[in-house]
């Protein structure tokens, strides 16, 4: 009897020690998630708290300045709009018909699994490995020069596996009962995929876009490596023209400057109202990417609750 | 009949052009290793093979230049391994609490902001080691230089813990609910569970994620090069500012980089070390990943 006595007692403990560590390591891993939390919270209220000041009307349309307190982003903001238009007009089109073969037509043979590979690989490759490819290839090569163009194209290449993977994976959502019931009443190929494969996978297809698109508007080394300047006090020529055709492609062969590198710029100066500035841009470009992302999750929420097959 | 013929080769154009997009990427591909291969051959004209693998010192703007990559790996090495045991802990951990214990409400919410900290450009997490975390850690570290490696690894760190998280996750998640209910039917708590049963079953996913999340550390560019310093140092001390390859080649690209001089050549030098220690990365991740879906 009492050795029994001392055995229940023994599991008694046993079991008490493991529901602590149980109870432990649900702390534990509450705490190691809100690592991430409080990182991003302290970020954003260090940028607000230094470069909140700084942001006004002026700071948008002023180009940037020996002096801190006359110096803005207006040429960084417009370069990175106009890259990124470049960026998606590359990357999307290639990115969606790559990703719709790949669903839709592509048979399984070695040649299929070698661009899935390689699709895997490529999005693996950091970033500054892009921006010296298009050194040699776009600047050097094709003479493209330190332009607009080669700045969008480098971001092209680089999002370009994401928007395949994020296409494939909402295409492949997609059940094969509405691709058979199109056939069925006759519909070619092309036909199913423009009038029903596409549509039910856009808004997959656009959450990726998003979400490339907010990583090129933060990438700065690639940007840097393909040569684009650091100081640059005037914009692009206007792709509108007064006289005839009424557009312009000039700017595409423009030199430029982005966000992140006139951020760069000022953080590495030894000023500290060099700072301040920088972390106004921050703030900016931050609002840029969250929005973009907050747009992306919104969009996946959205598509996720309505189509129910 | 007409009509017909027309269709088939609408049908045929169409599926050419897109089978033409989808080679885009080998092309891409080819272009990397060409232009890579290329641009460095010039450089291992001037210099050879072994200096460059050896040499101790990396100062190739001297006078005198001297070749020698060593400083710039440690200093990537370095920066990686601070990053590394920041991010793989606590990724895991994370995976773990989300998969096996968070309620899904919590889910829900956690795991898209823990995505947003992937997504935060690069360059803000720069402002962030240089002018927020380095002064903190002085405090505790008198003898910190402003310039070092620890602080811009630490914010790498958490940078990456959702590259890490996130894939362990849905590994964990795809280890069937049989495989669990059969551990707690023996008595076993989440946590044992956890231990036990879905790590070993998940491992091939938890080790893919790893390297997702090193290969990220070491190709991580603007928090090193803002944070870190640009002073190629063959050192493992991680309060010393150091240099990693890719701040190098960011540093150089900086100024003017005409084709063909010795500016040019090293910065694809570095780039073509980079490019294998990525990619021998990258083809261990992929062994497996190949090993998860051989598993279920």
């Amino acid at each position: 009897m009492a050795i029994n006595e001392k055995r229940t007692q023994e599991i008694r403990r046993r079991i008490a020690r493991n529901k602590f560590r149980d109870h432990l390591f649900w702390v534990v891993g509450l705490f190691s998630t809100l690592v991430g939390f409080v990182v991003l919270f302290a970020l954003v209220i260090d940028l607000f708290a230094d470069g909140f000041p700084r942001l006004s009307w002026s700071f948008l349309t002023s180009y940037p300045s020996r002096f801190p307190e006359k110096a803005g982003i207006l040429s960084a903001w417009v370069g990175t709009t106009l890259v990124m238009i470049v960026t998606a007009a590359s990357a999307v089109p290639l990115g969606i018909a790559a990703g719709i073969y790949l669903e839709e037509y592509a048979r399984k043979n070695w040649l299929t699994h070698l661009i899935e590979i390689n699709m895997n690989n490529l999005a693996g490759f950091p970033s500054i490995i892009y921006g010296l490819v298009a050194l040699g290839l776009f600047v050097y090569f094709l003479k493209l020069g330190e332009s607009i163009l080669t700045g969008g194209l480098t971001l092209g290449l680089l999002i370009l596996p994401m928007v395949v993977i994020s296409t494939r994976e909402s295409i492949k959502a997609i059940p094969n009962s509405i691709r058979e019931a199109s056939c069925a009443l006759g519909a070619t190929k092309w036909q199913t995929i423009k009038d029903h494969i596409v549509p039910y996978s856009m808004g997959g297809i656009l959450t990726g876009m998003i979400i490339g698109l907010s990583r090129a508007i933060g990438e700065t080394a690639p940007i840097i490596t393909v040569g684009a300047l650091t100081f640059i006090a005037f914009l692009p020529s206007s792709p509108i023209t007064s006289t005839f055709p009424f557009l312009s492609f000039k700017w595409l062969f423009d030199p430029f400057t982005v966000m992140p590198i006139q951020m760069f710029n000022w953080v590495s100066r030894p000023q500290k109202e060099f700072h301040l500035n920088a972390a106004a841009a921050g703030i900016i470009l931050l609002l840029m990417t969250l929005v973009m992302n907050g747009f992306a999750i919104y969009l996946r929420h959205k598509f996720r609750k309505r189509i129910k097959w | 009949m007409k009509r017909k013929f027309q269709t088939r080769i609408k049908e045929r154009a169409i599926e050419g052009v897109l089978l033409l997009s989808a080679l885009s990427s080998i092309f891409i591909t080819l272009s990397i290793v060409f232009v890579l291969f290329y641009e460095a051959l010039g450089f291992f004209k001037d210099v050879s093979v072994w200096q460059f693998i050896t040499g101790t010192q990396w100062t190739p703007l001297f006078a005198q230049p001297k070749f020698g990559i060593l400083p710039l790996v440690s200093g990537t090495l370095l920066v990686t391994g601070i990053a590394v045991l920041v991010a793989l802990p606590i990724g895991l951990i994370v995976a773990i609490y989300l998969s096996e214990y968070a309620p899904h409400r919590v889910r829900e919410v956690a795991k898209p902001i823990l995505e947003l900290l992937a997504a935060v450009p690069t360059v803000v997490y720069g402002y962030f080691a240089l002018l927020f975390l380095t002064p903190i850690l002085r405090n505790f570290i008198p003898e910190l230089s402003g310039f070092n490696a620890l602080s811009p690894g630490i914010i790498m760190g958490v940078m990456i813990i959702p590259y890490v998280s996130s894939v362990s996750e849905d590994s964990m998640k795809a280890v069937p609910m049989h495989i669990r209910e059969g551990s707690y039917a023996t008595g076993a708590t989440k946590f044992q569970t956890a231990i036990r049963v879905i790590i070993p079953s998940a491992f091939s996913g938890i080790a893919a994620a790893f390297i997702i999340g090193i290969s990220r550390a070491i190709g991580e560019t603007m928090v090193v090069a803002i944070a870190a310093g640009m002073m190629p140092n063959l050192t493992f001390n991680p309060i010393e500012p150091i240099q990693t390859l890719t701040a190098y080649i960011v540093g150089v690209s900086l100024g003017d980089v005409p084709h063909g001089t010795i500016e040019y050549k090293t910065i694809f030098a570095a780039g073509i070390t980079l490019f294998f220690m990525t990619l021998s990365l990258n083809i261990l991740g992929f062994w497996f990943r190949k090993r998860i879906r051989e598993v279920y």
